[in-house]
């Protein structure tokens, strides 16, 4: 069964049709991209995914189960977790706590645990000290764990956020444009980072990227999008050289 | 991360501090006018702390929390002064208990009903609930309407100095636990939840926080706390009147907030000592009490609105965590 199914997805907004019959199959592991030219409506695709709009057509199935409709709160709950294109980091708080927010549903201890630091408090507690800052190794930003998440340089808060999302235990990952505003070294790192996550936590990624060396050289297949329809879709290198995606992108 | 042990340490400090303040007291160092200040300044804290979990953790503007301390005041003095059945001091727990889990359930319901709203939506029609909260206490009968509750039976009984010790022993323990707990609140896995939705809801919610409950259950617990309070407030003073609980003290309990920093529990409580006492330090300029808390509150908004003043307040804090940090052992 596929990861992620999506069946004629659509939405729209007043007269605006912003996704129309949006149709992908993510299968597990697998490393998807999706692009497409400004308000192609790719941002929209994963508000639909993550239960920020609900659809007005068709649906969406992860392992086979329908999430159409569902708020983000139950979508997360299902497994899938996201990244943000604008960074939505809870700046004033600390970078570890940021993971440890993303953490929440995986301790049990109830508001009374932890106004009166009862045992199961303590003993949750040092677990989720323990798994955050594990979490903060692997992005490298253990040695940070204090400092407010404002504080961080850009590339790293972008790792922050595929941090939190992680810690959510998710199924599926969606990054929204992570290499934005990055310099070419920084997304070499990034790349190398998006794939070590795939292989060590046996995630499947679909993300949107404007940065074609990101996207020929790590994912496996892409989708273009093109004012909310579908306009190609297959093996990444196939579609990046089909001149119907080229004309998109750099018009006649 | 703090050990358990070392967050107890505080209790310590304020067990330290109770000693000192008691021996000042028995001794008369401390004259009989500060003397009664006191309780005054346990109620606030209380007051001010859990105003900051709403405003400054939660993120809500709240201009009604003098709502909750009515509720309290007058379940509490209502308890205290009907129920003469029940000896005393079990009947002062009664009251506490009582008053906190109405107000617990006055403010989550609050909430439920207007929790579509944000911002400066929210914030008015908090300050109408509190002028709600003060006209329905008028009419239920056996609050005295208009002309308030009296003769509710009171702690602070006994002659010069014992008297205010008694008043003030008793507020300052309830004011211990208080802050204790919300300070516990706010480091466990529920106020992390709190402060990432002042942070950003969107993202809270992208992570699994329910952002509704979560706003619903502050307030509900901030609601408790002022209801405790307003059992202190109706027990020392032994009579309690509507006009004792009009917008001017919710408005006086948020420039404590704000002065002190919203977010910051240490500053609340150095706020609201500095906000209660000066009036008396300065006895000519009592009468200008709420022309100053003005003038307080317009200053920290434009200097909090000052980059440059609040690149110094990040420079200091930062000394500051420093310094103490290498003060204290066993970090981990």
């Amino acid at each position: 069964m596929a990861m992620l199914e999506t069946k004629n997805l659509g939405i729209s907004f007043g007269g605006l049709r912003a996704v129309d019959e949006f149709n992908l199959t993510v299968e597990r592991g697998q490393l998807y991209g999706l692009i497409g030219p400004n308000g192609a409506g790719k941002t929209t695709v994963f508000n639909l995914l993550t239960g920020v709009y609900a659809p007005t057509t068709g649906g969406f199935f992860l392992e086979g189960k329908s999430l159409a409709g569902k708020t983000p709160l139950e979508i997360n709950r299902c497994g899938i977790a996201r990244t943000f294109q604008n960074i939505r980091l809870f700046k004033e708080m600390s970078v570890i706590d940021n993971v440890k927010v993303g953490l929440h549903n995986a301790a049990n201890y109830s508001i009374f645990d932890g106004l009166f630091m009862l045992p199961r408090y303590a003993r949750e507690e040092k677990e989720l000290q323990t798994r955050a800052r594990e979490l903060l190794d692997v992005f490298g930003l253990d040695g940070e764990r204090d400092y407010l998440a404002s504080n961080l340089p850009y590339g790293k808060q972008r790792k922050l956020e595929i941090a939190r999302a992680l810690a959510t235990s998710p199924k599926l990952l969606l990054l929204d444009e992570p290499a934005a505003g990055m310099n070419p070294q920084e997304t070499a790192e990034l790349m190398e980072t998006i794939c070590f996550v795939r292989d060590h936590f046996d995630m499947t990624i679909l993300l949107i990227e404007h940065d074609m060396k990101l996207v020929s050289g790590i994912c496996e297949q892409v989708t273009v999008l093109n004012f909310g329809t579908t306009l190609a879709q297959g093996q990444t290198a196939e579609v990046l050289a089909d001149p119907r995606v080229v004309r998109a992108y750099l018009g006649e | 991360m703090k050990t358990r042990l070392q967050r107890l340490l505080p209790l310590a400090g304020a067990a330290l501090l109770y000693g000192v303040i008691l021996l000042l007291m028995a001794t008369k160092v401390l004259p009989r006018s500060y003397q009664q200040m006191l309780p005054t300044i346990c109620t606030y804290i209380i007051m001010a702390v859990s105003l900051n979990l709403v405003v400054g953790f939660l993120g809500d503007l709240s201009l009604g929390h003098a709502a909750f301390y009515a509720v309290g005041a007058y379940v509490g003095g209502m308890i205290l002064r009907y129920l003469t059945a029940i000896p005393f001091g079990v009947r002062v727990i009664v009251a506490i208990a009582a008053a906190a889990a109405v107000a617990f359930v006055i403010g989550g319901a609050f909430l439920y009903f207007v929790r579509k709203l944000h911002g400066d939506y929210l914030a008015i029609v908090t300050l109408a609930f509190g002028e709600f909260v003060r006209s329905i206490v008028k009419i239920i009968p056996g609050t005295g309407g208009s002309a308030g509750l009296t003769d509710i039976p009171t702690i602070a009984a006994g002659a010069f100095p014992i008297k205010y010790i008694k008043a003030f022993s008793w507020s300052y323990v309830i004011m211990v636990i208080s802050i204790f707990l919300i300070v516990n609140l706010i480091r466990s896995r529920h106020g992390r939840a709190i402060m990432a939705v002042r942070d950003n809801s969107i993202a809270a919610a992208s992570v699994g926080i329910n952002v509704s409950r979560c706003r619903i259950v502050t307030f509900a617990i901030a609601a408790l706390f002022a209801g405790i309070a307003g059992v202190l407030y109706a027990a020392n003073t032994a009579a309690v009147n509507p006009a004792d609980f009009d917008y001017n003290v919710s408005i006086e309990v948020l420039v404590m907030v704000v002065l002190g920093g919203m977010g910051n529990i240490g500053g609340s409580i150095i706020a609201t000592i500095i906000l209660v006492a000066l009036p008396k330090v300065l006895l000519d300029a009592a009468q200008y009490r709420l022309l100053i808390y003005a003038i307080a509150l317009i200053a920290m908004m434009m200097l909090n609105a000052n980059p440059r003043f609040t690149a110094f307040k990040r420079r200091v804090s930062e000394k500051t965590s420093k310094f103490v940090k290498s003060l204290g052992r066993g970090r981990d």
